[in-house]
């Protein structure tokens, strides 16, 4: 709590009279020197990591002069839509509204709003785009490509207060909820009913289904319960000029017309913001097992797939792997982690859970596939949880990755999906590309083909970040990958949409934005190159 | 010398359980049970001393239906030497558990007896001193340390007692009753869980032991506990003090 105060002091005495336009270019680091030297030099990296980052990313993009700027006038409307309560101008919750988690990104915004209910959020967009001002639809911001926090000064809404569970069919397990649900809390109404979310994430303590279906969240158990274009049947999202479009179907199976929920699925509020959700969950069984196993190379963990979808079969519900450098940073960053392998530090490790509805059978099943590939040698050594307490710890490791890094110092995040068998090759490659100067980590989902390669420095440094772009866009490109599996394009691959879509298919996305949002009102700068 | 390890099959400690309708107990279908976690912490601790050379042999016991087996299998994955199992259907209560124990011991004779301080069910707290009374053995609970003689055949334990820590030194043959921060259990590795299936489990009655399973204690009602209520805010000191003294009646 102390640090953070301490930062937002700094911050605010930096940024309050300095204009972004006015200096683009200038460096500054150099200016808040004696103020950073006296703090310790994880919270110096911090500063200046936030800083250089900021200017990076504002400094290629100019604020759209067709937007218009807030006027008292405005602020007076939207208080008589909301209530003064939720009409937000408060320094503090602005500070962090327009920051996003990985801090790489701040946004200058000077108001946050709050709807409560679907007609309030469209009373908003229609008056935001007669007035041309442009918006940043927001859910738990625990986005990492920018995309959850402006650019400029656009308003902020905040659908969070949107948290009403409306009703879940104990039969079918159709569940609707409003957009600010926190998944995390959806899992525990679920887990008193006897159902559970088709995804699950490490930000499930924040992040809500609004934005999960808005930026189509992947997560750990996809390879078991597919994507959200799969498992949502039905949203109700407000366009840019305000009209509500309900689409909350509760079936299963409609073939009436062009299913445009999927347009919403994944466009990351740049259509419109998704106000209700209706999801399909599965049932809750009882049988969970999960595996920490160690592999002596990645050709094993890939080899180890193919036996366990086999062997495992209908069980099966997350298979994700780990290099040794990721176990080693969440060993060091995160507290209460111990390693489940000691003494040894292996090469690779893979997690790999099941879920079934017999325990007997299940627990059996895993064994007898887990000691066979242990004595053909696609496992040199693994555990087995015992219990809900041994299989979370196991879970905070893989989950706590991302956290770690945070810990280690500046990040270069990558998420790509590639072929399984050529994965781990640019892992290597990086490697051998940056040798001491950066430390290069590869993770996640092996299950479903998609890598998180990301690089550890000290600090922000274009050299390096010169060595990584677009050489790992261009090699993902190479392989027919795409440049974000799951992670979404946001505002940092918001042009680089051209390593994974053609041009054809670009130029009908942007004819599909025009439109839907002719004023470019929702989300601007993000998901669609600027060049567009 | 031998040791002798109870292990309890208790429903998972991270499980959010419910009582049932009826208020005779809490829901344990479909629900998840392990191993009571003072329970493997005490097998961690045998396990310890046999690898210090203190120990031959550690014996994994548990007493129940027959799902106690999965616990024992988990017992002996984590590297316990052989296991024996109890068949008793119905409530077993400390007393019966401990003269149970007492039968076990004289069969076959370890020279310490290492129990959880508790299961997580019905948080007795009270068989590893029954055990130790029945047997007229010194007992050393609430362990957080433990160093063995040899030699001189003692046991030195430290105990986490309200006061702090109190350090006992005891005979052997003991009784020791593990507490929370004496060490972390390891997990069960592959080659481990290999190994015990090949590992003997044997089977016991109440009847073969000559021991009478006869409860003592009858389960009236099991209810949760009352909702928290939400706090009041006070508007002023005055009407603090009025609630204090008319309503909570504590001054």
């Amino acid at each position: 709590m102390q640090k953070w105060r301490a930062t937002r002091r700094l911050l605010l005495n930096s940024y309050s009279s300095k204009s972004r336009f006015d200096h683009p270019r200038s460096n500054p680091i150099s200016d808040h020197s004696t103020t950073i030297s006296r703090s310790s030099s994880g919270f110096e990296s911090w500063t200046s990591r936030i800083l250089h980052y900021r200017h990076f990313a504002t400094a290629m993009i100019q604020r759209n002069p067709s937007f218009s700027t807030l006027n008292s006038n405005d602020i007076n409307h939207f208080k008589g839509i909301l209530g003064d309560k939720n009409v937000i101008e408060d320094e503090d919750t602005l500070l962090s509204a327009n920051t996003d988690w990985m801090r790489k990104y701040k946004g200058s915004s000077k108001l946050l709003l709050q709807p409560r209910t679907t007609q309030e959020v469209s009373e908003v967009l229609k008056y935001c785009n007669s007035r041309r001002l442009a918006v940043v639809p927001q859910g738990g911001n625990t986005g990492v490509v920018g995309g959850s926090v402006p650019v400029f000064d656009e308003v902020i809404i905040n659908v969070g207060s949107m948290k009403q569970v409306i009703s879940l069919d104990k039969v079918s397990g159709v569940l609707v909820c409003e957009a600010g649900c926190i998944l995390e809390n959806l899992v525990s109404f679920l887990d008193n009913q006897g159902f559970i979310m088709p995804l699950d994430l490490g930000a499930k303590g924040s992040c809500q289904i609004g934005g999960n279906v808005s930026t189509n969240a992947g997560g750990l158990r996809l390879v078991r319960y597919g994507s959200l274009h799969g498992t949502v049947l039905g949203i109700e999202a407000v366009l840019a000029n305000g009209d509500v479009l309900d689409m909350l179907g509760t079936l299963r199976k409609d073939n009436t017309g062009y299913d445009l929920k999927h347009l919403f699925i994944g466009s990351e509020g740049s259509l419109g913001i998704v106000t209700k959700v209706s999801i399909l969950t599965p049932p809750k069984l009882s049988s969970v097992n999960l595996a920490f196993l160690a592999c002596k190379d990645y050709s094993s963990c890939q080899k180890l797939l193919f036996e366990a979808k086999r062997r495992l079969g209908e069980i099966l519900s997350a298979f994700e792997f780990l290099d040794n450098e990721s176990l080693n940073l969440a060993l060091n960053h995160l507290e209460g982690v111990r390693n489940p392998l000691p003494p040894a530090m292996h090469n690779f490790y893979v997690l790999i859970e099941t879920t079934g509805s017999d325990e007997t059978y299940d627990k059996e099943k895993l064994e007898a596939f887990l000691l066979r590939s242990m004595e053909v040698g696609l496992i040199s050594d693994g555990v087995i949880a015992q219990d809900i307490n041994q299989a979370s710890s196991f879970w905070r490791i893989r989950e706590g990755v991302p956290e770690a890094l945070m810990k280690a110092g500046a990040i270069y995040k990558y998420d790509l999906s590639l072929p399984v068998e050529t994965m781990y090759n640019l892992v290597e490659e990086m490697r051998t590309k940056l040798g001491n100067s950066a430390k290069v980590i590869g993770f996640g989902h092996l299950g479903d083909g998609n890598l998180h390669l990301n690089i550890s420095t000290p600090q922000y440094d274009d050299a390096i970040l010169a060595q990584i772009e677009p050489f790992v866009y261009e090699w993902t490109s190479k392989q027919r990958g795409s440049i974000s599996a799951e992670h979404g394009l946001g505002l940092m691959k918001a042009n680089k949409i051209f390593y994974s879509k053609s041009h054809e298919t670009v130029q009908l996305m942007a004819s599909i934005k025009k439109l839907m949002d002719p004023n470019g009102i929702l989300n601007p700068y993000k998901v669609l190159p600027h060049s567009i | 010398m031998k040791i002798m390890v109870a292990v309890k099959r208790v429903i998972d400690y991270a499980v959010k359980i419910r009582v049932k309708p009826d208020k005779t107990g809490v829901e344990t279908q479909n629900v998840k049970m392990s191993m009571n976690p003072f329970c493997e912490i005490a097998l961690e601790e045998a396990l310890r001393i046999k690898e210090g050379g203190m120990a031959s042999e550690v014996v994994a016991v548990s007493m129940g239906p027959a799902q106690c087996v999965d616990t024992l299998r988990t017992g002996l994955a984590m590297g316990a030497d052989r296991a024996i199992h109890v068949d008793a259907t119905g409530p077993l209560y400390p007393l019966s558990v401990a003269k149970l124990f007492k039968a076990l011991v004289e069969l076959e004779k370890p020279g310490l007896l290492i129990l959880g301080k508790q299961a997580i069910d019905d948080d007795c707290n009270q068989t590893g001193q029954m055990v130790a009374g029945l047997l007229g053995w010194p007992q050393g609970t609430f362990a957080s340390k433990v160093v063995l003689d040899k030699e001189k055949q003692l046991a030195t334990v430290d105990r986490e007692v309200d006061g702090g820590l109190e350090t006992l030194c005891m005979d052997l043959p003991a009784v020791i009753t593990t507490d929370l921060r004496l060490n972390q259990p390891r997990y069960a590795t592959l080659p481990n869980i290999m190994k015990a299936k090949s590992k003997v489990i044997k089977k016991y009655t109440p009847q073969e032991l000559n021991i009478e399973i006869k409860s003592d204690l009858e389960v009236l009602q099991v209810t949760e506990p009352p909702k928290r209520k939400a706090g009041v805010i006070v508007s002023s000191v005055d009407e603090l003090i009025d609630k204090l003294k008319n309503e909570a009646h504590v001054i």
